[in-house]
């Protein structure tokens, strides 16, 4: 097989401009950035796979789902961890079913081999057989072959990839520069339009220079006010106007405090939903303390900022003020 | 300038200022270019970024420089399509005449004049500050300073009135382009030395001996020593989760598969189990060592990721577990130094006493998975070494490493009891600088791959 260019300028077409990417990534949902955009447009023309790093829950993961969904083509998702090998990510052998067969044909065998006389006979006579067991009927894919095999492109999504081993890494560099896959048994087995290829990595180890350099890097950190509130709004669409910027600009102060772990995205959506459950239309300390569990997943967190919430409440809560006040009107606070 | 130039001359700063950049990236970098045009400032900015830049810190660099290098091109190309239309009828390519850059009204003209000569002069291979007067001569020198002086001498000798003011004005243009190109100089250093400086910096640190170190020295030297750390968190962070995967796990496999008859459907792999590092770290605090405990402590908390197990001692005379002492941030490591030299160090040292110590309070804290690391030159003022000690310990312990301040000559010698701990060491190493420091460091962990 062998890469076809008219093919790959049809599946990608949507992508043809970094505005296009943003407006067909805001059409199923995910609010992208300028260096996000640019980024996959690169991605797409370069034909590189991109790393993207980053805190947990910014979004990293979304993207790659919000743009096989945009693109309509399938998403094959390799999640990484300790361990990961071949046999799990790019294919296996059906062991069971290879082991069944041979019991059935073991009585068979007799009628195929049964008059050879001598050995030099024997093996003739099995080698006019294809290997039959060691055939595309046995392989098992796993998102990587998978993704090679799709024959109309695919978004690989390779998921925290810095949870994998340095051996995986190595192996991946064939899969990532070339969109081919080797099966010693079979052969090579090459994309026929390559995946956009997303991985993501939490920075939990350093990657390899070899598999860094492969790749587009993207970095995206907490997003700014402006972006956050488009993205709760575009996720839980009936909170209200003063609320969200209320809700944005805590969780925006909370950032900058020394916390253990930060809030991300997905904590501002979560606390979004659960302040719209509690029928909260505007922030007041009482219900920040009692909700701030959704935002603060260490005890150690809520303790170090208990003594602050007050105030950062009430700065949220007149943040939202002088925003809807036109400028020139003294604030209410 | 062509695009490749232009490009090949930006990675080319990137790399003296740490951002490894390798030749594949440059050639992406080129594509990158093809397909995003130079019109839109910001995109171009973005679309490079992620092509040269793969890390938080490398970005930080990359922006910095990005925004030196191509407001001069920018500067340079906007000049190029509006002069090209003046100069068509004239012989563009000619070298100008020194006094009419140095008075030519158009900014242009004199920025391309130092441009052209920065390159003529090989201004890129600038590296250090200390420089930028030398390559500042030779543009002029480029610019045809030598013709000019020739013919001011030749104004003064003349000693006519029409003649002074003529070299008047002379020195005065030559003030002014001298006080340029030195500008220019300058500012090409930020794009092509800085960094490289500051590498150069690094490594002369790393190979300094400690001893000879003096207080600014030191505050330079902990973002070297956390850098160093972790370029060892890194390594052996990943060399701890080889497992064996080979090999199958017979007994595991005939168990898992008799229910089926034996016949093996579920296959199991033999691991191995590798242990963690676990260090007891004995250090000799009095006077002559003590600066070499402050690296050495500062060093391994800083690889405390790969290190959890880590239990400190100090001593000159009595033992004394320091670790509650150290267990604060990176800035509050200072104090806690501070502390302990006061508490503990400055007495007269014994190593036999400080080892009975050990041996009574703390000796459950060791086992045969434990290195020690013992650092201090092992001058007991001539008590009692205790070797019957330290030889149980060694028989203990994986191994023992001995981290010696002094050079190897002066081993034994005096009231040194190195040549007598030495049997019993797995490793003794001389310890005069922070590149010893991490081989040694690595040298211990690598034990427990």
């Amino acid at each position: 097989m062998t890469i076809d260019k008219d093919l790959i300028a049809e599946t990608y077409s949507p992508l043809s401009s970094v505005a296009a990417v943003s407006e067909g990534l805001l059409s199923v949902g995910y609010i992208s950035s300028e260096e996000i955009s640019t980024a996959i447009y690169l991605a797409v023309h370069l034909r590189k796979p991109i790393l993207i790093e980053g805190p947990a829950g910014v979004g990293k993961t979304d993207l790659a789902q919000s743009l096989s969904r945009y693109l309509d083509v399938p998403l094959e998702r390799l999640q990484c961890y300790e361990g990961l090998d071949e046999s799990k990510s790019l294919y296996e052998w059906k062991y069971g079913k290879q082991l069944l067969y041979t019991q059935i044909l073991k009585d068979r065998l007799n009628d195929v081999v049964g008059d050879a006389g001598t050995i030099a006979d024997l093996t003739g006579r099995l080698a006019t057989f294809e290997d039959l067991f060691f055939s595309h009927d046995f392989l098992e894919p796993r998102p990587l072959l998978r993704a090679m095999e799709q024959t109309s492109g695919s978004v690989l999504l390779i998921d925290e990839i810095d949870k994998s081993d340095e051996e995986f890494e190595a192996f991946l560099l064939e899969v990532l520069s070339d969109y081919q896959v080797t099966v010693p048994e079979i052969g090579t087995i090459k994309a026929n339009v390559p995946p956009i290829v997303i991985l993501t990595s939490n920075n939990v180890r350093d990657l390899g220079d070899a598999l860094k350099r492969r790749c587009l890097h993207l970095y995206i950190g907490f997003p700014d006010a402006a972006r956050e509130r488009e993205i709760v709004r575009a996720r839980v669409p009936d909170v209200s106007d003063s609320l969200l910027t209320q809700l944005v600009s805590f969780v925006q102060d909370l950032r900058t405090k020394d916390l253990r772990k930060r809030p991300s995205i997905s904590e501002t959506v979560d606390w979004a939903r659960t302040l719209l459950l509690m029928h909260a239309d505007s922030l007041d300390e009482a219900m920040v303390r009692k909700t701030l569990n959704v935002l603060l997943k260490y005890e150690s967190d809520i303790e170090a900022t208990s003594n602050a919430i007050g105030s950062m409440a009430r700065n949220a809560a007149s943040a939202s003020e002088s925003k809807r006040l036109p400028s020139g009107y003294p604030s209410l606070s | 300038m062509s695009a490749e130039r232009t490009i090949t001359d930006f990675v080319r700063a990137l790399r003296s200022a740490d951002v490894k950049v390798s030749t594949a990236e440059t050639l992406d970098a080129v594509k990158a270019v093809d397909l995003v045009g130079y019109e839109d400032r910001e995109f171009l900015k973005t679309a490079l970024r992620s092509v040269l830049a793969k890390s938080e810190a490398e970005k930080d660099t990359y922006d910095r420089l990005f925004e030196l290098f191509f407001q001069r091109k920018q500067k340079e190309q906007s000049e190029k399509t509006e002069s090209s239309e003046q100069e068509t009828d004239e012989d563009s390519g000619e070298p100008q005449n020194f006094m009419d850059i140095a008075e030519s009204s158009d900014e242009a003209v004199i920025e391309m004049a130092l441009e052209r000569a920065g390159q003529a002069s090989g201004l890129q291979d600038i590296r250090f500050s200390t420089q930028t007067s030398y390559y500042a001569q030779q543009m002029l020198k480029e610019m045809g300073v030598r013709e000019m002086e020739a013919e001011l001498l030749e104004q003064l000798q003349a000693h006519t009135p029409e003649g002074d003011a003529e070299a008047e004005r002379m020195m005065d243009a030559r003030k002014k382009m001298t006080a340029r190109a030195i500008e220019f100089a300058k500012q090409q250093f930020e794009v092509f030395g800085a960094g490289a400086t500051q590498q150069f910096r690094e490594d002369f640190l790393a190979g300094k001996r400690i001893n000879e170190m003096d207080r600014s020295d030191m505050e330079r030297m902990k973002p070297l020593i956390q850098k160093l750390a972790k370029r060892l968190v890194s390594k052996h962070s990943r060399r701890k989760r080889r497992k064996n995967r080979g090999q199958l796990d017979i007994r595991k496999t005939l168990r898992a598969n008799a229910g089926r008859d034996g016949v093996p459907f579920d296959v199991h792999w033999r691991q191995t189990k590798k242990d963690r590092p676990k260090l007891v770290l004995i250090c000799d605090v009095s006077g002559s060592v003590a600066r070499f405990v402050r690296f050495l402590l500062l060093f391994l908390y800083c690889v405390r990721d790969v290190v959890p197990d880590l239990h400190t001692y100090a001593f000159s005379a009595r033992l004394k577990d320091v670790g509650p002492y150290l267990d604060t941030s990176l800035d509050g490591f200072e104090s806690a130094m501070e502390r302990i030299l006061a508490e503990i160090g400055w007495g007269s040292t014994d190593y036999g006493q400080a080892l009975s110590d050990l041996q009574v309070d703390h000796w459950s804290k060791i086992d045969r998975r434990t290195t020690v690391i013992v650092l201090g030159d092992a001058r007991s003022n001539h008590g009692d070494p205790r070797i019957d000690i330290f030889e149980e310990l060694a028989a203990k312990t994986k191994r023992i490493v001995w981290l010696n301040p002094e050079a190897r000559p002066l081993w034994g010698t005096g009231d040194s009891e190195m040549l007598r701990y030495f049997p019993h060491c797995s490793t003794v190493t001389m310890l005069s600088n922070l590149k010893q420091l991490e081989r040694a460091i690595d040298d211990v962990l690598m034990h427990y791959s």
